[in-house]
């Protein structure tokens, strides 16, 4: 079912094309203030803006509201077919982020993940598979407050991460 | 440069006082895997190589890795403590070019690269980045932020 890498071929088989443009099933978030907080915390950022309720509801955010990168944590929804990840392992190549309003402890957040573009290279590992998604992330108001485009890379074979899906 | 609010401490930057070349606060890292797994937990990050070192192995490291998501929130932190309450993270962007693994120092530095007023809102450009300990910029990117200009203050 899935190809595999040959010299002159290529992994990008027909039906791993046929996912740029799909995009994922939408799938809706309740921002919690303890989700905010536990990210913080996570991440080491101990500004009162994520984690003191007072003195973010006298700053200018009139509120709690999440890190610039706390969408890390919103997990798209599946695609509505399966997706054929030809390799094992997963790099995460970066990620560009677009932010045209804060989010708010109490916001509902829906996701959307759309594969822009696929294309491979060969390196060090061997064949690399690289897929460059856009993912959405719109409030309850219907204002899409931010974008993220990120660039995976996976490669190699034998036993698959089990988080490669994922991404 | 900056205003110092005398209750929170928190600097909060004007845009006239901003110059090209000024160097944001460095943001000092020192992460140990159990950092690691508070990230893929708060995150839902849960690929293996973050965690189990025969899978980190299995992948060709040497070890666990750091999260590339967990830099870009470092970098996050850089930019969004050094412009204050008053300022807005506009764009963010990350590339990781080498892998970063725990029990390393790991210093987010940052400078502004420009400065411009568009259509009356003062926005500055950052250029940032993860700084290994040998001095190797892992994580390059860039910052677009918009800071409070002296007539509205």
């Amino acid at each position: 079912m899935t190809t595999s890498a040959s010299p002159g071929g290529t992994v990008i088989s027909d039906e791993l094309r046929s996912f740029v443009g799909l995009e994922s099933i939408p799938t809706t978030y309740d921002i919690e203030r303890h989700a905010v907080e536990r990210f913080a915390a996570a991440i080491g950022d101990s500004s009162h803006l994520y984690s003191n309720r007072d003195a973010a509801n006298a700053s200018s955010y009139g509120s709690l509201i999440a890190p610039p990168t706390f969408f890390r944590s919103l997990l798209p929804g599946d695609y509505p077919k399966a997706y054929p990840e030809p390799f094992a392992h997963i790099l995460d190549g970066g990620s560009k982020y677009r932010y045209n309003e804060p989010v708010k402890v109490g916001d509902r957040i829906t996701v959307v993940r759309k594969i822009t573009d696929l294309f491979e290279k060969h390196g060090r590992m061997g064949t690399m598979l690289f897929k460059i998604s856009e993912i959405s992330y719109t409030n309850q108001m219907d204002r899409l407050v931010a974008t993220q485009t990120t660039t995976t890379i996976t490669y190699g074979t034998g036993e698959k991460d089990s988080g490669v899906g994922d991404h | 440069m900056a205003i110092t609010n005398s209750e929170t401490g928190i600097s909060n930057p004007i845009f006239e006082d901003v110059n090209i070349g000024d160097v944001l606060p460095e943001v000092v890292k020192n992460p140990d895997t159990r950092q690691l797994v508070m990230y893929a937990g708060a995150s839902q990050d849960f690929v293996a190589i973050h965690y189990d070192q025969n899978v980190a192995k299995e992948a060709g490291h040497p070890k666990v890795i750091i999260h590339g998501a967990l830099k870009s929130a470092w970098l996050g932190e850089l930019v969004t403590s050094w412009m204050g309450d008053e300022g807005r993270l506009l764009e963010l962007d990350v590339s990781y070019r080498a892998i970063d693994f725990p029990d390393a120092v790991a210093t987010c530095v940052g400078k502004v690269t420009d400065t411009r007023i568009v259509d009356g809102v003062g926005l500055v450009e950052l250029e940032i980045g993860l700084r290994q300990e040998d001095g190797t910029i892992s994580t390059p990117g860039r910052a677009l932020v918009s800071l409070p200009t002296r007539e509205i203050v």
